[in-house]
């Protein structure tokens, strides 16, 4: 069973067709970036997938459960439990070290647990970093703690818009070698970008335009390139 | 951690590092708390600082005997004294009304003691001295003005008892206590013109049973019926008249509201059988007036600052909502459901409610200290209890300001706030 099942799913505003019948499958501990200009739909169906939207039609199937008709509040539920999210923007609460950002994740999860924060943060190289606030940390370490908040209630699914949208090169290049990690781990990702380089090192390419899924890509090198990573992670 | 803890961390941090946006709501919160504390403060206060007011306006108690015996004397006062709480005592002035003569003319003469007329009638305006010895006499303006005398004058004061006599029936139906006094007197002076009749019927008839060689110490205004008389020592008057302990009426000052007044009156009345108390409605029911109509004052002024506290806190906190709108979209995002949303907000305006209490309930002290010192000119009494009134009152202010911002706050949708660049 595919951990998530897009089934013709439409999204329409009045006239405008925002995902028209699209259809696709991810399965557990894939990694697949879906790719596309402005105005693709990417972003549509970011937001159906991370339960924060509902299509006009269509099944979305997350983990076997039907989440097309869920009411609101069970789409915040079932966020919480199966999704982790990583932003543009990165969006952390300003006023709440870096820390505190990740146990928030953890405050409407479950219990918060300073010593877990610590260690996903740890994780991301930003140990040392834990009590700064936003303002102190620069793009890169933003989004690294936003990769942080995004694991620590170890999701079946990681959802990132455009991760490296707002990074130079170097910091990119560092949360790509995070997703490489969480990918060897078997964590499934699921990015939206319109960053080639980034489409590139996932192991699965889908390209929306105009609402629909043009084409799918199958990177051919990225099984030679992670399977000693993957393997190595799997003993 | 607990789940209490950290939602007590996100509250604090969020007003303790946000703190330069949320000081206008805390601002706003601690000048509401301090306005009520304070005014809450005087409005306890003000009775007893009006109370103690009054009493420059003389006695709000008389007391008149009973019955037909006409006169009573200090053991009855004493008793009477008995029903009233000492420390609202603020002066007992016995008189009693004598018509005796002063260079051949009949006058009315009080005989008193002149602490206790210091004490209930402040009022009373002495140009010289009060009397403070045996032979010290004080003349009503209108007296000195008759017999044209002035402070430092010696005079010679005489008594007939035979002359006092033939109207030596007092009035005991008076109805309004603040008459008693002067029907008191004017029985007196209804002897003064039997008297001066007689004596104008009988000529050189008239021959002093006692006389008394005295000095007037001062002249005393007041523009009432008060300058009429002259006043002397009861010591003075009883040697004169012949070592009677009678009196004709009690003034007494008491720093007491209208009912307690009314407490003590029955209280006398029923135990008391020499002794009928009259209420001074004049005063008692000004005092009473005023009181109603300035705590009423109070309770409009600080019922329209708490709204105007609630209108500046929820203009804040809509503000603070549509700032947060992405942290809001985020935590909703990451899971928060719409309780847990209104619990946060709701925490930080409840939180920011119960500090501006605590520093209102502290400043409005100080300030209901100030108006006291500068209107009533005495220090103000502080009240425990005002102190978790004031923070509840206040964290109940911001919690209703915090309905609305709330609200919005729930409707925020993430899916938009979130929308990448």
């Amino acid at each position: 069973m595919s951990l998530l099942e897009l089934k013709s799913i439409s999204k329409i505003y009045g006239d405008l067709h925002a995902l028209d019948n699209v259809s696709l499958k991810v399965e557990k501990g894939e990694w697949v970036a879906i790719m596309g200009p402005s105005g693709s739909g990417k972003s549509t169906m970011m937001n159906i997938i991370g339960c924060m939207d509902k299509p006009t039609s269509g099944q979305v199937l997350l983990d076997g459960v039907d989440i097309s008709k869920e009411s609101d509040r069970n789409l915040t539920a079932i966020r919480r439990d199966k999704i982790g999210l990583i932003f543009q923007q990165f969006h952390l609460v300003n006023y709440l070290t870096a820390l505190e950002n990740v146990m928030v994740a953890q405050y409407y999860h479950s219990v918060p647990d300073e010593a877990e924060a610590m260690e996903a943060l740890r994780r991301v190289g930003l140990a040392d970093r834990a009590k700064h606030l936003p303002s102190q940390l620069s793009g890169g370490e933003q989004q690294r703690v936003c990769i942080a908040r995004a694991l620590i209630n170890y999701p079946e699914l990681i959802l990132a818009d455009e991760p490296t949208g707002n990074l130079d090169e170097a910091n990119e290049n560092i949360v790509l070698e995070i997703f490489r990690q969480l990918h060897a781990e078997g964590t499934t990702l699921v990015v939206v970008t319109h960053d080639p380089e980034v489409g590139e090192v996932a192991q699965r390419t889908v390209v929306l335009e105009y609402g629909k899924i043009t084409r799918e890509i199958h990177n051919e090198s990225f099984e030679a390139k992670t399977a000693p990573a993957l393997a190595e992670a799997r003993n | 951690m607990t789940k209490q803890k950290m939602f007590l961390r996100m509250i604090t941090a969020s007003l303790v590092r946000r703190r330069s946006r949320m000081l206008v709501a805390l601002l706003a919160i601690a000048v509401g708390a301090t306005i009520l504390s304070g005014l809450v403060t005087i409005y306890y206060d003000v009775p007893r600082q009006m109370g103690a007011e009054f009493r420059n306006y003389g006695a709000n108690m008389i007391l008149v005997p009973s019955g037909n015996d006409a006169a009573f004397n200090m053991d009855a006062v004493e008793e009477t004294l008995g029903y009233i709480k000492p420390d609202q005592l603020v002066g007992v002035a016995p008189y009693r009304y004598e018509t005796v003569r002063i260079h051949e003319q009949p006058i009315v003469a009080a005989g008193t003691d002149m602490e206790g007329a210091k004490a209930t009638s402040p009022y009373w305006h002495i140009n010289g001295a009060w009397p403070d010895a045996a032979g010290d006499i004080l003349l009503g303006q209108k007296v000195a003005d008759q017999l044209g005398l002035k402070p430092g004058d010696t005079l010679t004061v005489s008594y007939a008892a035979e002359e006092a006599e033939p109207a030596a029936e007092p009035k005991t139906d008076a109805q309004a206590g603040e008459t008693n006094r002067l029907d008191a007197a004017s029985q007196a002076e209804g002897q003064e013109e039997s008297g001066a009749d007689e004596a104008q019927t009988t000529g050189e008839d008239y021959v002093p049973d006692a006389s008394l060689d005295m000095m007037v110490t001062g002249i005393l205004e007041t523009g009432g019926s008060e300058e009429e008389y002259v006043y002397l020592s009861m010591e003075d008057l009883n040697g004169l008249t012949g070592g009677s302990d009678k009196l004709d009426v009690v003034e007494l000052s008491v720093s007491a509201d209208q009912s307690e007044l009314k407490q003590y009156g029955s209280d006398i009345e029923n135990n008391v059988d020499d002794v009928t108390p009259r209420l001074v409605k004049r005063v008692t029911e000004s005092e009473s007036t005023v009181l109603t109509k300035l705590q009423a004052l109070v309770f409009l002024v600080t019922a329209v600052v708490l709204v105007l506290t609630m209108i500046c806190v929820a203009t804040t906190m809509t503000a603070a909502v549509t700032e947060r709108r992405k942290e809001i979209g985020l935590r909703k995002a990451l899971g928060a459901s719409n309780r847990s949303i209104i619990g946060e907000f709701m925490g930080e305006g409840l939180l920011l409610g119960g500090v501006g209490g605590l520093i209102g309930a502290g400043l409005g002290f100080a300030f209901a200290q100030a108006v006291s010192m500068k209107v009533f000119n005495s220090s103000i009494t502080f009240q425990p209890l005002l102190l978790p009134v004031t923070i509840v009152v206040s964290v109940l202010v911001a919690g209703c300001a915090c309905l609305l911002p709330v609200k919005s706050a729930t409707e925020v949708d993430p899916a938009v706030v979130l929308k990448g660049e």
